[in-house]
Parts: structure tokens; sequence; C-alpha cells
């Protein structure tokens, strides 16, 4: 791919209003619901990244995981890990990834699964369908355990923003949008191969409302992954940083 | 919670950082560069089984009237039919509001890859004419491109110059149209006030000084001129030309001869006055200075003129020195 930085005209492609408030940032406040909150953020974008990650990297089984994956949480809350980050050195996942891997070789040396009470749930998380899905997942073996939990939070960010557009959308009386958009761009079966018309057809829609709509639940799409982004990252190069090399988006 | 698996993943991530396409007859195929003012794609046109490369510019905050206004030129640069030219096949607009571009796909290497490869300044040169003549077409039809650069001129699988990505160029006006295009209607005047003063539309190495204070309406063929004068720095000295602080091309390259580099400054002078006033007319300095005549933008002294015709004349002046010493042996030899 050529690059051509030095191009220039008073504005830039790509370019999506993007308002989130940094949840990474939000971490180190001292009003503890502005932490509680952010922390919720960060739970529901890595929690299953951290799961699946530790049964790859660190051959644990399901129930081992699990409680591994608590138990980080609660640790890194309890102690406000998450406010040491330093935006300078390192990405915000790299920082959470190394800071997992040394809880769970402390926690392995010290043998503490027993001490921690096996089974506590801290945080209400769908172990089962995780679970579920990385029994369901091949990975090849090239892909090293970091390239695996990247492409898990990548698969987090836009599974989280799905569910956001649908929540939007739902609240918003938008539902025939949301269904075109999950029928034509999220069905695994795909309508993808079928004509607007046909798809028209189906939902008892003329074919320039379905291609309004469709534009229109994409458009809000990306908006959505990006403020998911905006979300877990710290600062703006960081941001600009990820939306590009995870998404090759271009944001100023 | 939905489960994305690989292919849907790849899929929607496609669908973030790519344009959307689905509503027309391309397929993107690949991105093939990058730049502030669009992202060019490689892409299929589905009708007619062929691959096109498509500029999709960034337009952000584009109201009705501008995309109305951009369509319209881009219907009218399509009109430009010349061999150096690669014109817009189609233009439409993005559900996004982006408009998009659809050009002829060129296989080749760009200006600046070319000048990589080849040291010689005379095929150099050769090729700068042409993009000087593709661009005097355009000017004589009243279009100013507006971003000429190396990387906007492609050198084709058969030595072909062409000029691309006329994206971004403008229509000046009866004022300043030579002849119009054959069979077609005379192309539409423009209204400067359609973009608005004080926008910065070009590369900034390349870009003439009125250019880069962004005043839009004093634009015209010589704002082409300083571009191309831009061009043929970056030919002769293998750096682009610095504005802040531009240094000769003699000093940078000693190669270059006196004629080449008052050519250059003359086409890159910052007043708009002192430039050549359209690109016909710096390509045919250019063109005087490959044939070894003289050329408008240096004044030669008696010693210049004479070496530059005994340079043009060397097979002439061999032959005649070559009689002189044989009628010099011959005198002597008759003598004795």
């Amino acid at each position: 791919m050529i690059s051509d930085p030095d191009t220039d005209i008073g504005g830039a492609q790509h370019r999506f209003p993007v308002t989130n408030q940094s949840a990474i940032v939000q971490a180190r406040s001292a009003d503890q619901t502005v932490r509680q909150r952010a922390f919720d953020t960060i739970l529901a974008s890595y929690w299953k990244p951290v799961y699946k990650y530790i049964r790859l990297k660190w051959q644990a089984g399901n129930e081992d995981a699990k409680d591994l994956t608590q138990g980080f949480f609660a640790n890194a809350f309890e102690k406000n890990h998450f406010a040491n980050y330093d935006a300078g050195k390192a990405s915000f996942q790299t920082f959470l990834r190394t800071c997992l891997d040394g809880f769970i070789a402390n926690e392995r040396k010290a043998g503490r699964r027993l001490k921690r009470g096996g089974d506590v749930e801290h945080f209400q998380l769908d172990f089962v369908g995780a679970g579920e899905e990385y029994a369901a997942q091949v990975w090849p073996c090239h892909v090293t355990p970091e390239d695996f939990f990247q492409r898990e939070w990548v698969r987090s960010i836009f599974t989280l923003s799905v569910e956001s557009l649908r929540r939007r959308y739902a609240e918003s009386g938008k539902e025939i949008q949301f269904q075109l958009f999950e029928r034509y761009d999220l069905a695994d079966d795909g309508a993808r191969n079928m004509s607007y018309g046909l798809l028209a057809e189906e939902f008892g829609l003329s074919a320039a409302t379905v291609t309004n709509y469709l534009a229109a639940a994409r458009r809000d799409f990306r908006r959505v992954v990006l403020e998911k982004l905006r979300e877990i990252t710290a600062t703006e190069e960081e941001f600009r940083n990820e939306a590009r090399s995870l998404l090759g988006v271009d944001v100023k | 919670m939905r489960w994305l698996s690989d292919e849907r993943l790849s899929y929607l991530r496609d669908l973030v950082a790519n344009p959307d396409f689905s509503a027309t007859k391309y397929r993107i195929i690949s991105e093939l560069a990058r730049g502030g003012m669009g992202t060019v794609y490689l892409a299929e046109d589905t009708e007619l089984d062929r691959r096109v490369a498509i500029k999709v510019l960034s337009t952000p905050e584009t109201n009705n009237d501008l995309r109305q206004r951009m369509i319209r030129e881009a219907q009218i640069i399509a009109r430009l039919e010349h061999p150096g030219i690669v014109p817009v096949h189609d233009v439409g607009v993005l559900p996004d509001s982006r408009v998009f571009y659809a050009m002829k796909y060129v296989r080749g290497s760009r200006l600046d890859e070319y000048a990589a490869n080849v040291d010689s300044i005379k095929d150099r040169l050769r090729k700068f004419q042409a993009a000087c003549d593709a661009v005097a077409f355009a000017h004589a039809h009243g279009v100013i491109h507006r971003d000429l650069k190396p990387q906007n001129i492609m050198i084709g699988l058969f030595g072909e110059v062409l000029v691309l990505d006329w994206g971004v160029a403008k229509i000046l006006g009866k004022r300043n149209m030579i002849v119009s295009v054959e069979a077609d209607p005379p192309l539409a005047p423009r209204n400067f006030a359609d973009t608005s003063h004080g926008t910065i539309i070009g590369t900034r190495d390349y870009m003439s000084p009125e250019q880069a204070r962004g005043e839009i309406d004093k634009l015209d063929e010589r704002s082409d001129v300083y571009s191309l004068g831009a061009v043929l720095y970056f030919l002769l000295t293998n750096r682009a030309p610095q504005s802040a602080s531009l240094s000769r091309p003699r000093t940078v390259n000693p190669q270059v001869s006196k004629q080449a580099e008052a050519i250059c400054l003359k086409a890159m002078s910052p007043e708009m006055k002192a430039r050549y006033a359209t690109a016909a007319e710096l390509s045919r300095d250019v063109g005087q200075l490959l044939d070894s005549e003289p050329v408008s933008a240096y004044r030669e002294n008696v010693v210049e003129k004479v070496g530059r015709w005994a340079g043009k004349n060397r097979f002439l002046i061999l032959l005649v020195l070559a009689y002189l010493v044989m009628r010099i042996i011959f005198i002597f030899t008759s003598r004795s």
C-alpha cells in the first residue's frame, strides 16, 4: 500500500464524531461511582479475551480459567491496578495482558485457587457461552497467544458494538433497520449474495428504502465501533493508533 | 450476545474500514494508496467485468450543493480526451455522503518511482514534457489540476505518460477557454465562491504559494505551472523542493544545466506574473532545451551560444576539422 501522508486538505476521510469519555482515564477518578462505571466498561470489553487467553496460553481448564478471570478482575478493581496505566509506555491492551500474565504466574506459584474460595463469583459473566465459543474455535498454530488475545479483543469490541447498535435502534423504534442490518451484514448464512431487490421483497420495502436503511445502519455501526474503541483507550494517540492498526480507519 | 465468526468479523472490519459500495456496481478489491485528500482503491466494475481505480474523496461536512458541484465538475473533466490524461469514468456519492470517482486502472510506475530507476536527465525531461503537454491540453479547455506532483504522474507499461487524479481539478471558466471540446458542450464556467476561501487543497511541497495560502480565487494555470516547476525540480535534483528555503537546482546537482535550472526557477517563481503563463509555454521551453535550442527563461552570452551551437553540431564540426586536417596534410605533402 502506498502511503501519501503529505497531501493536505481541510479535512480527513473516515471522520466520525467520537465523544465518549475514556474508561481508562475514568478508572483514575477519585469518585467511586465513576470508577465503578469505568471498571464495568473495561470488564465488558476484556473479560472474554482474558478468559480465552488464560485457556490458550496458560492451558487452564474451564473452571480454573473462570476462577482466574474472576480473580484477576476482582484483584484489579480492589487494588485499582488500572489507574497505574502509563499511556506513554504501551497500549492499554498490552498493559492489561502483562498484568494478567503476572497475576496468573503469581497465582500458580502460590497455588492459591483453593484459598480464593474456588467458585467465588464476583461478576455475572456468561462463561458457558465463552467456553462453547472457545471449544468451537480453531486456531492455526502460527497464531501466538498475544495475537489471539488481540483478535479476541477486536471480536469483543465488534460484538459489543452490535449489541449497542441493537439497543439504540430498539430505543428509537428502528427495529426494521436493525433487522435488515442483521440479515444482510451479520448473519453467517448471509444475505450478502442477495440483491437489495430480493431483500426489499422479503421485508416488504422498496429497494431504495433498503439501500438507505442499510447505509444508515452501517454508518451508525462505524460510529458505535469507534465510540467503543474510544472508551477503552487512554489517549487520543492510542485511540488513533488502534483505529488505524485494528480497523484501518484514520481518525482525526 | 451474537457470536461473530472469523469470517463475519473480517467482513465487519472491512465494513468499518472501507467505504460502502454495496449499492453501486463496484466491488472493492484492495486499497492502493491513501492520502489526506482521499483513498484510492482497486475495484472491480461488476457490470463491465473490468478493474478500475476508485478514489473516495475526503469531504467531511460536505453539503448537497458542494456535492453536486463536485459531480458536475467531474463530469466535465471526464470529457477531457487526451492520451496523457486518465479521465474520470464515473462519479457518484456514497451513502455516507462522500464523493467517489472511478478512473481507469493504470499499470506502471509513478514518476518518482521511474526517477529512482532512470538517471538520465534527458530521459526524465522527455517524460516531464509529455506531462506538461497533458496539462497544457487541460489548460486549453479551462481546467486546472491543482494537485500535480510526481505521485500523480504515471509512466505506463509502454512508456506513455499519464497525468492522474483529476478529482480536485477546477474549471476556470470562459475567460480562460481557448478551445472547446469537439462535439461536446463548452465547459461550464465555475464559480470560485463554491470553494471556501482559505481551504488548502494540494500537496505542500508541490503547491504554489497562493495555493498554500489558501487563496482559492487566485488560482489559475500558473498555479499548475508552479507545481510542474516543482516536479521538474524533483526530476533535476531527486529532492522535493522545500519552498521555505529553496536551493537552486545546480547547487543540489551540479550536472543540471543553467538552462534547465532557469526553466525550473521561472516556473517556480513566487510571483505568478513571472511564471510561464501556461503549461504549453513551459513545455515549449523544455522542448527547446531537449533540442539544444535557446530557451526563453535563459539569456545566453556569446560563449554559451557558441558552446551550445558546437554541442548541437558536434558532428559537423568534427567533419570540418577532419577536412582541415586532411587539407593541411595534403598541402605539406604536396610541397615536399
